[in-house]
C-alpha cells in the first residue's frame, strides 16, 4: 500500500488519510463584490493538471491535522509534504530534492 | 426508577481473554478519567499550571501524576488520571489551561484501555497495524494514533521491549477489537480460545 508521510506522524498507510482538494485557493479579498460567475469559479473551479499538483490532505486516522502535499497526478508519486503555514515549494526546489533523492 | 449500573463494554469477553496464553495476555484496564486538552503554546506557564511537561514531540507520551499525558496533535493532548473523578480532572485541567487560552473536555467514556503483555504482542499487533513497532523505533514513551484492524486506536509503549503495550480504543469499537485480537492471537494459543 502507498505510504504518505504525514508532517507530524511520519509515513503512514494511505487509508489513514482523506483528500482535501486543491491547495492554495485563496478566499476572495472582498467576497461581497464578487459576481455569481466569480463565486462559481472560487467555489467549484479547480485545476486538473497532469503532473505536479498541490493538494490538501488530512491525516484523519492519526493526528487529524491538515497538511499540503505536492503529488504527481500521473504517477501518484508524493514529491513533497509540507505544513499549512509553509510556502508552496517552487519547481526548482522540487527538482533539486528529486536529484538529491531527498523527496519522500 | 431503574438503577443504572456501570458496566465495561468488554464484560462479555472476560472469559475468552482469560484463556489466552502468557505469550499474549490481554487485560482490560480499569475505567480512568481522561481529558482532551487543546493548547496553542506549551511553555513553563503550562507546565507549572498542569504539573506536567506536555510532550511536544509527535508520537510520545509521558507519565503525568497517576495517569499519562499523550501527544495527540501539535496542540492537542490526552490527560488521564487514575485517582480523580472525570469531573475533578476536567475542572482541575480546565482551570489550569483556560487562562492560557486553552480548553479541556472530559472524554473519559470515549476510550477504553486494553493492556497487551507477552512475547508475542508485537506479532499480534503486526497483523493489523502497519506502523513499525520494533523496540528500536517504538520504545518506552512512544505513542501512535493509527488503525488496528478497522478500528482507530492509540498505542502506548510502556516498556522498551515492546512486549507491554496499551491500546486505547473507542468504547463502541472495543468488542470488535477484542474479537479481532482474539482471532489474531489464535495461532499463539495451544488450546482453542473460542468455543466451537
Amino acid at each position: 500500500m502507498q505510504l504518505i508521510a504525514c508532517p507530524w506522524c511520519g509515513p503512514r498507510e494511505e487509508v489513514e488519510f482523506h483528500y482535501g482538494g486543491q491547495a492554495h485557493v485563496p478566499y476572495p479579498d472582498s467576497p461581497a463584490e464578487l459576481s455569481d460567475e466569480e463565486w462559481a469559479h472560487y467555489v467549484f473551479f479547480r485545476d486538473n493538471p497532469k503532473g505536479r499538483f498541490a493538494e490538501r490532505w488530512n491525516h484523519s486516522a492519526g493526528c487529524r491535522r491538515w497538511f499540503n502535499a505536492i503529488r504527481d497526478t500521473a504517477t501518484y508519486r508524493f514529491e513533497r509534504v509540507y505544513r499549512l503555514d509553509d510556502p508552496k515549494p517552487g519547481v526548482t526546489e522540487l527538482a533539486r530534492s528529486r536529484e538529491e533523492g531527498t523527496a519522500p | 426508577m431503574a438503577e443504572l449500573l456501570r458496566t465495561s463494554p468488554l464484560d462479555a469477553w472476560t472469559d475468552a481473554l482469560e484463556r489466552l496464553p502468557d505469550t499474549v495476555r490481554i487485560a482490560v484496564e480499569p475505567y480512568v478519567a481522561m481529558v482532551d486538552v487543546r493548547l496553542g503554546t506549551v511553555g513553563a506557564a503550562a507546565s507549572a499550571a498542569l504539573g506536567v511537561d506536555l510532550p511536544t514531540a509527535p508520537g510520545t507520551w509521558v507519565p503525568a501524576g497517576t495517569g499519562r499525558a499523550v501527544w495527540l496533535g501539535p496542540d492537542e493532548w490526552l490527560l488521564s488520571s487514575t485517582t480523580e473523578t472525570p469531573e475533578e480532572l476536567e475542572a482541575r485541567v480546565r482551570a489550569a489551561v483556560l487562562p492560557l487560552g486553552g480548553s479541556a473536555t472530559d472524554v473519559s467514556a470515549q476510550r477504553i484501555g486494553l493492556r497487551l503483555t507477552g512475547a508475542r504482542v508485537r506479532d499480534v499487533l503486526a497483523k493489523g497495524c502497519s506502523i513499525d513497532l520494533h523496540p528500536r523505533v517504538f520504545g518506552r514513551g512512544s505513542s501512535a494514533q493509527t488503525t488496528l484492524g478497522q478500528a482507530g486506536v492509540v498505542l502506548l509503549a510502556l516498556f522498551d521491549a515492546a512486549d507491554d503495550v496499551v491500546v486505547l480504543v473507542r468504547s463502541s469499537f472495543a468488542g470488535y477489537l477484542a474479537d479481532w485480537l482474539l482471532d489474531a492471537a489464535l495461532e499463539f494459543t495451544t488450546t482453542p480460545t473460542h468455543d466451537r
